[in-house]
């Protein structure tokens, strides 16, 4: 039998707001829901939400999932190489962000960047060659997500290529990434001149190895605490990586400068590092990848584990639901351009970086970043707004990662399909933004929302799952 | 002196925070020194060297350590689960800082975050969408009423389940009303708190009985809705036998009042078992049905009315509100021959339903669309035929419309139409007040009343208007006011629906009477 409230009456008030008003003029006490129809208006989902919501077989789940997020110790020990280290990347393939996409589909920055890596690799010596190699289906490709890996923008990662093997001590995972090419014409943007590969030789003859030689004085690095310093700097670690990358120098030089390694290669990676504000972003997204991994595949849990994009579809992963990616249009970012570009020359959202934003990173932690935020013309105010919005679609908050402006709350963590479902508020993303065609590059950088779709998506193969349908 | 520490493994904090912590610690009760550190080699041999932790101490740089030094075990432990606390903190934390950038909760479980104690949700979405919001509240442990219609009864009947698995209330859906513990819920009137709890399968028929119990000196504990179809049989009184016993317990509830239209057999003995238990003094309304039979405490009334009447009676209390000047006495000679019908125009559903038994009684048949007995269904609802009786507030009629009660529009439309046919004689209504409702509806009936006049006096017509209103004088719009800008329109105001129904009825049988002699013929 129901206990009639003894204490006075606190209503939750969904649909018609006057009674919230007739309640509270009574002397009760309301909270009017800012409803709108969750599933975007399809009440099928929204009843398979609803199933969900506060459903005990989910909530366990997502504790398991988020703890094993959470206690994940994301350390980088070593500079490997793709084709020896990352599983299955013998013979020609090549590795791109988000989620698999076949070559006639690919957006332009995505192709340019394979067509370099080709010619990279030697497999052709011509761009134009290159392309009739990918037409005629002799390349293998497939996700970065699939080996273990992420990539920024296009992603690209071929068997030559040098890459940070980050292991997480308490799982034994490990996530794989290439080195940061800096900013300009690079081949993550789709860049593929003699000037882009020519560094991306230099990268795998003099910096991959100075910086193995760097990290074996060193020894392993703990990627967290140096997030957790550098948010405290100003970073956000995904659009903003200047203090993280200063740090990172901080630590490697002395190694460098004790190891064996020659002068010149010593001062042309220092150089390098200095001059590349975004350095050390392919190790907070591996970094990122190794915690939500680990919290990957824990049967009924409805945390978001990866969302990726591959220039053309918006892609996310979902820890219950571990084989499958809900995809949905990739948006066109909102942000600044470089002189001489505008929205209409910006391809759409591209890169696997959003990891950041997965792990309660990037737009996440933009109360830390308030620098990002004029990106798209914001106030700090803004950004502090978008991390706490951010709270409301979220399993918990990483306790390791605190925001100063914010009193050094918690940084909002482990995206919720549900709460993003029930609420309506999209995760936010910060990103740089490449030119649509092949080759010219970045032209800006901005900030942008995981469409709704990819959440809705997988209610009902969540429900499904955990109700013993298929 | 003990010592005591802990170690948060992979927890980065910066030294100002850990310094502003520690100095928070050491200030416990208890605590002699404390300190919060990573636990760094350098960091540890500075907390060994002051005595706060053995050397040697295992934890890597990335961990932070808290340790102390306190008189006792108690004050020890105390000073560390703070600093847990602390450290776990808080998803509370920063939350000063966003109170001018408030964001609305966008779902129930949004609303926790800004009043954790929430015990109730009221939907009024729409209905395709109710059951799903309604299954969210249940499972966030809120009671539920679902003011909503258009919820399957397959719907219905699994939110029941799950509530009753609960233990909570789930009235509704279209359950339009509700007062818990003299909050209003949906549309509801400012009564009297009081001893009195009802359970109501009808929302205006809740609405009657405690407005005018609470009109006559008495008062509600809590007034409780279960939907229009809970007493179905499948349903089976699922919510109404959960309030009756949740009525039975509340401390503050002495008399209990049951209202409904009559329930099939089986589902009637189940309400009546349940209402036999409660120990206290039950008033059963279930509406024109014949007087049932119980044991215990258990009275029946056959109307609305007259539940209030005994509830009323059990209380002491006689005193009402007194029936108004009842307008002046027709002339009923002035009438045209075929001026013979009673038409009844009413917003509240269970108004209607309980007109067409009196009128059905002292008159012969009432045609409706929503009628007693089918044969008597209006083939179409835009028709008038012999006495006839509607509920504008019927689904069918505010289909993409606004509730009669809400706006009148519907009702003036259907009272010139009324007006225009030459056999009205009497225009039946009823007015309901309360939080919700139209803030001024007698202002609107008196310019419907008007216009009728006008239209019926180009033909020579003249017209009868019996009503109600059902309201109290501490509702928005206030009963009394309201009863006296009708009464300036000539208009005949009974005290309650029942009555409004009979003197509607005695004034056809007078008019029929007028011209036909009396029924037995010996004028």
């Amino acid at each position: 039998m129901p206990d009639l409230p003894r204490e006075s009456l606190k209503v939750a008030n969904v649909g018609l707001e006057f009674f919230s008003e007739n309640i509270e003029t009574a002397g009760g006490s309301a909270i009017h829901v800012d409803w709108k129809p969750p599933g975007d208006g399809d009440a099928d989902t929204a009843r398979a939400l609803a199933a969900l919501i506060n459903n005990p077989i989910v909530e366990a789940a997502n504790e398991v999932a988020f703890d094993r997020y959470h206690s994940a110790n994301p350390v980088v020990d070593s500079i490997g190489r793709a084709r020896d280290d990352i599983p299955g990347m013998d013979g020609r393939t090549i590795l791109h962000a988000g989620a698999p996409v076949a070559w006639k589909d690919m957006c332009g920055p995505m192709k340019g960047a394979i067509l370099g890596a080709t010619v990279y690799e030697g497999w052709a010596q011509t761009l134009a060659e290159a392309e009739k190699m990918a037409e005629n289906g002799e390349i293998t490709f497939d996700s970065c997500h699939h080996r273990n890996a992420v990539g920024p923008m296009a992603g690209i990662i071929s068997p030559s290529m040098p890459v940070w093997k980050v292991t997480n001590t308490e799982h034994g995972n490990i996530a794989y990434c290439t080195l940061n090419e800096g900013l300009g014409k690079v081949l993550r943007f789709g860049a593929n001149s003699e000037e882009v590969l020519k560094r991306l030789n230099w990268m795998e003859k003099v910096l991959a190895p100075t910086l193995a030689s760097a990290l074996d004085n060193t020894g392993p690095i703990e990627l967290k605490p140096l997030i957790a310093q550098a948010l405290q700097m100003g970073d956000e670690v995904h659009n903003r990586n200047a203090a993280a990358s200063s740090l990172l120098l901080k630590k490697l030089i002395i190694g460098a400068l004790e190891s064996d390694a020659a002068q010149n290669d010593i001062k042309s990676m220092a150089s390098f590092i200095a001059g590349n504000d975004h350095f050390f972003l392919n190790l907070s997204m591996p970094a990122c990848k190794c915690m939500l991994d680990a919290a990957h595949g824990v049967a009924g849990s409805s945390m978001v584990t990866a969302m990726a994009r591959n220039g053309v579809m918006f892609g996310v992963r979902v820890s219950g639901l571990p084989d499958m990616w809900f995809t949905s249009p990739a948006p066109v970012v909102d942000g600044l351009f470089f002189p001489g570009y505008s929205r209409d020359d910006a391809a759409a959202d591209i890169g696997d970086s959003a990891i950041t934003e997965t792990a309660g990173l990037g737009g996440f932690a933009m109360a830390a970043s308030p620098a990002i935020v004029q990106f798209v013309g914001g106030s700090p105010a803004d950004a502090l707004a978008q991390s706490l919005a951010m709270r409301h679609i979220t399993i918990g908050a990483n306790s390791q990662f605190t925001l100063p402006s914010l009193d050094f709350a918690p940084s909002a963590a482990g995206i919720d399909i549900r709460k993003v479902v029930d609420t309506g508020i999209l995760p936010t993303v910060n990103t740089g933004i490449a030119h649509k065609q092949a080759g010219v590059g970045q032209i800006g950088a901005g900030i942008t929302s995981a469409p709704l779709d990819c959440f809705l998506q997988a209610v009902e193969p969540l429900h499904n799952s955990i109700s013993g349908n298929s | 002196m003990l010592k005591k520490f802990i170690v948060k493994k992979n927890h980065y904090s910066d030294s100002v925070a850990l310094m502003k912590l520690s100095a928070e610690i050491e200030s416990a009760p208890g605590i002699l020194q404390a300190t919060a550190i990573m636990s760094t080699p350098a960091n540890i041999e500075i907390a060994a060297a002051a005595g706060l932790v053995d050397e040697g101490l295992q934890a890597r740089p990335t961990d932070l350590l808290v340790a102390v030094c306190a008189d006792n075990e108690k004050a020890a432990e105390e000073a560390l689960e703070l600093a847990q606390g602390r450290l776990n903190n808080s998803a509370s934390r920063g939350v000063a800082a966003s109170q001018s950038r408030k964001m609305r909760p966008k779902s129930i479980q949004m609303g926790f975050a800004e009043q954790p104690d929430l015990n109730f949700a009221l939907i009024s979405c729409p209905g395709e969408f109710a059951a799903a919001e309604a299954e969210k509240a249940l499972n966030f442990g809120l009671h539920t009423m679902i003011f909503s219609d258009n919820v399957s009864i397959a719907d219905e009947l699994r939110l029941k389940q799950l509530a009753l698995e609960k233990d909570l209330f789930m009235m509704g859906p279209d359950c339009g009303t509700a007062i818990i513990s003299g909050v209003p819920l949906g549309f509801a009137n400012a009564v009297n708190k009081g001893n009195v709890g009802v359970v109501a399968a009808s929302g205006t028929g809740l609405q009657q009985v405690t407005s005018l119990i609470s009109q006559g000196g008495g008062g509600i504990s809590h007034a409780l809705g279960t939907g229009g179809r809970d007493l179905s049989t499948d349903i089976g009184g699922i919510s109404m036998c959960q309030g009756i016993e949740a009525l039975a317990a509340d401390k503050n509830t002495e008399i209990i009042v049951i209202i409904s239209k009559p329930p099939s057999e089986e589902v009637a003995e189940k309400v009546v078992a349940t209402a036999e238990k409660t120990g206290k003094p039950t008033f059963i309304c279930f509406l024109g049905a014949e007087k049932g039979t119980g044991k215990g405490e258990l009275v029946y009334a056959a109307s609305l009315a007259e539940t209030a009447e005994k509830v009323l009676g059990k209380l002491a209390l006689g005193a009402r509100t007194p029936a108004s000047n009842n307008g002046s006495p027709p002339d009923l000679k002035d009438f045209r021959d075929e001026q013979e019908f009673i038409r009844g125009v009413y917003s509240g559903g269970t108004f209607c339903y309980e007109a067409q038994i009196i009128l059905r009684d002292a008159l012969g048949p009432v045609w409706s669309s929503t009628p007693l007995d089918k044969s008597y269904k209006l083939a179409d609802s835009m028709m008038i035929r012999e006495h006839t009786v509607i509920d504008l507030g019927d689904d069918e009629f505010t289909h993409g419309r606004p509730h009669p009660m809400i706006d009148h529009r519907s009702r003036h439309e259907r009272i010139l139409q009324e007006a225009e046919d030459p056999t009205t004689a009497l225009i039946l209504f009823d007015i309901v007040l309360g939080y919700g409702a139209n803030p001024d509806p007698a202002a609107d009936m008196c310019a419907s009343i008007k216009e009728a006049r006008e239209v019926a006096g180009r033909d020579n017509r003249q017209l009868i208007f019996v009503g109600f209103v059902c309201g109290t004088d501490h509702d928005p719009q206030n009963l009394r006011e309201q009863i006296q800008i009708l009464e300036q329109m000539d208009v005949i105001i009974e005290e309650h629906n029942a009555a409004a129904s009979y003197r509607a009825a005695s004034i056809a049988k007078s008019l029929k009477e007028v011209r036909f002699g009396k029924p037995d013929g010996r004028d």
